[in-house]
């Protein structure tokens, strides 16, 4: 892979810090008028999601990393691994354990398209879309009717996440649920 | 107010846009003209220096422009021809005009900037602290200000004598801020002072909002070309200030060096220091040290930066928005 220098550093560049692929933020020129020039960078491990904060000095580089986002399709969990398909025709599919799907294994449908981080071809995280739509599989029998008094209650999905549901809604509903915050949007037609 | 178009993200079809807001240039103008004004009034002359010149400064850590087709450089300050001038005869005068810095782009750099830079003769370096106060204030309105020690600044914040630490105090202070370098070992005493004293100045700043802040009496091996002196703890110092607005740095004043061969010896530490980093390094420039051996008067001088300080006054958050042009759309 390329080395990226400090004055390419920008949003979005994938550079490995730590021997982690890391995606910038945010890069930051400070420099005393008289002084050393330093790059103040905030990047993103893609591997844990958390925010690191390192300062280089100007004129120093970093190894890109060969990570890319892809479509992929769900396949099925056989107990240990998620198998994910690409959905480009070449069929190829890899597969994830718990420490990369982490907690979007709540949200994982067969036959939904998924965003996929592989860094040199291996996955190391999966992303949900921001809507999905779930089937309710547990909650208290609904109250017909009842649309109007704001109460909630909690619903089991298909895919075993749970969500607060209004209390109208029964076992069966087919609901669109907010996969960034967890929350229900609506029943789904 | 006519509604203007804002500028517009730097998408390839509209990058011909300007990169600040037309009224922001109309407030510009306003406030080039109140410069121009302050000076008048004060009875310093406008003079103008080449943009391109035969030398450059040594500075370790600026670095010019030079042109392909000869031996000639965009100056980084008007500070060689003006001193030039006051050796010449020339009274009390400011230049108000763009200067260079290579490869300085950021929210609060753009490689080319305008700068203020003025003179006084006979002049105490507080006597120009005030002034450059006067400055602020005709464009900011007035604030507070403080002074304060360059030494105790960082000692507050780290409880260091940048001076005196040992390297590996130094290095273990950088290793602990949030934004920390990846080996502090790799970098050298004077780039470890920097960096720190960057973040004493942001911790200052954050801990006194809305306060200006005259930094003073610099450690002696960041003199530039400001004359040396002794503290009253009997440590060398540089006669030299910055001011910070609000985090920001705007200005930086010396009590002006006169000696010739001082000068030539600072010049050639730096060219070492540049050789060793390897980075390009231009020649002394002889004609100034010939203006200080046939006698530069007795001076202090200041250069501030315009943009910044405009910045400040229109309340940007970076420097491209009171720019027409900035780097990445010039």
């Amino acid at each position: 892979m390329a080395n990226y220098s400090t004055n390419e550093f920008k949003a979005g560049l994938k550079v490995m810090l730590d021997g982690d692929p890391c995606t910038i933020v945010e890069n930051e020129f400070v420099k005393p008028g008289k002084g050393q020039a330093f790059n103040r960078v905030r990047l993103r491990n893609l591997k844990t999601g958390r925010i690191w904060e390192r300062t280089f000095k100007s004129g120093e580089s970093l190894v890109g990393a060969d990570v890319v986002e892809v479509d992929m399709e769900f396949l099925y969990h056989d107990g240990e691994h998620w198998h994910f398909m690409k959905t480009d025709g070449s069929f190829e599919q890899v597969e994830a354990d718990a420490s990369v799907v982490g907690d979007t294994s709540q949200w994982l449908k067969e036959q939904e398209v998924y965003t996929v981080t592989l860094w040199d071809d291996l996955p190391i995280a999966v992303e949900p879309p921001n809507f999905i739509e779930l089937d309710v599989t547990e909650t208290d029998p609904g109250i017909r009717g009842d649309t109007a008094t704001g109460g909630t209650k909690p619903a089991t999905l298909s895919t075993g996440a749970v969500v607060k549901v209004p209390l109208f809604i029964d076992i069966g509903d087919k609901l669109r649920v907010d996969t960034r915050s967890g929350e229900y949007v609506s029943r789904a037609k | 107010m006519i509604a203007e178009r804002p500028p517009a993200n730097s998408s390839a079809t509209d990058d011909w846009r300007p990169s600040a807001e037309i009224d922001r240039l109309r407030q510009r103008a306003g406030h080039l003209a109140a410069v121009r004004q302050f000076f008048q009034s004060r009875g310093i002359l406008e003079v103008d220096t080449p943009v391109l010149g035969a030398c450059t400064v040594t500075e370790p850590a600026i670095d010019s422009l030079r042109l392909h087709q000869r031996e000639a450089w965009l100056q980084t300050s008007p500070e060689y021809h003006l001193k030039r001038l006051l050796a010449a005869g020339m009274p009390d005068m400011v230049r108000i005009g763009p200067v260079f810095r290579a490869d300085e782009q950021g929210r609060l750099h753009n490689p080319e900037f305008t700068m203020i830079e003025w003179y006084r003769r006979d002049w105490t370096l507080a006597a120009l602290m005030a002034e450059t106060a006067a400055l602020v204030d005709a464009l900011l309105g007035p604030g507070p200000y403080q002074h304060i020690r360059y030494r105790t600044l960082f000692a507050a914040a780290f409880d260091l004598d940048p001076a005196q630490a040992p390297l590996s105090q130094l290095q273990q202070a950088a290793g602990s801020l949030l934004a920390a370098p990846a080996d502090p070992t790799s970098l050298t005493r004077r780039e470890l002072t920097d960096l720190l004293f960057s973040q004493a100045c942001a911790q200052w700043a954050a801990a006194h909002p809305g306060e200006r802040l005259f930094i003073e009496a610099f450690p002696a091996d960041q003199a530039a070309l400001a004359r040396l002196d002794t503290d009253p703890d009997g440590v060398a110092v540089a006669l030299r200030f910055e001011l910070l607005v609000d985090g920001l740095e705007i200005a930086n004043g010396y009590d002006e060096l006169r000696d010739a061969a001082e000068m030539a010896a600072r010049m050639s530490r730096d060219r070492a220091l540049r050789e060793a980093a390897g980075k390009a390094v231009p020649a002394s420039d002889q004609r100034l040290l010939a203006a200080m051996q046939a006698g530069l008067p007795p001076c202090v001088g200041v250069a501030l930066g315009f943009d910044r300080l405009l910045m400040l006054a229109l309340g940007a958050s970076r420097i491209s928005e009171v720019l027409p042009f900035a780097q990445d759309r010039a």
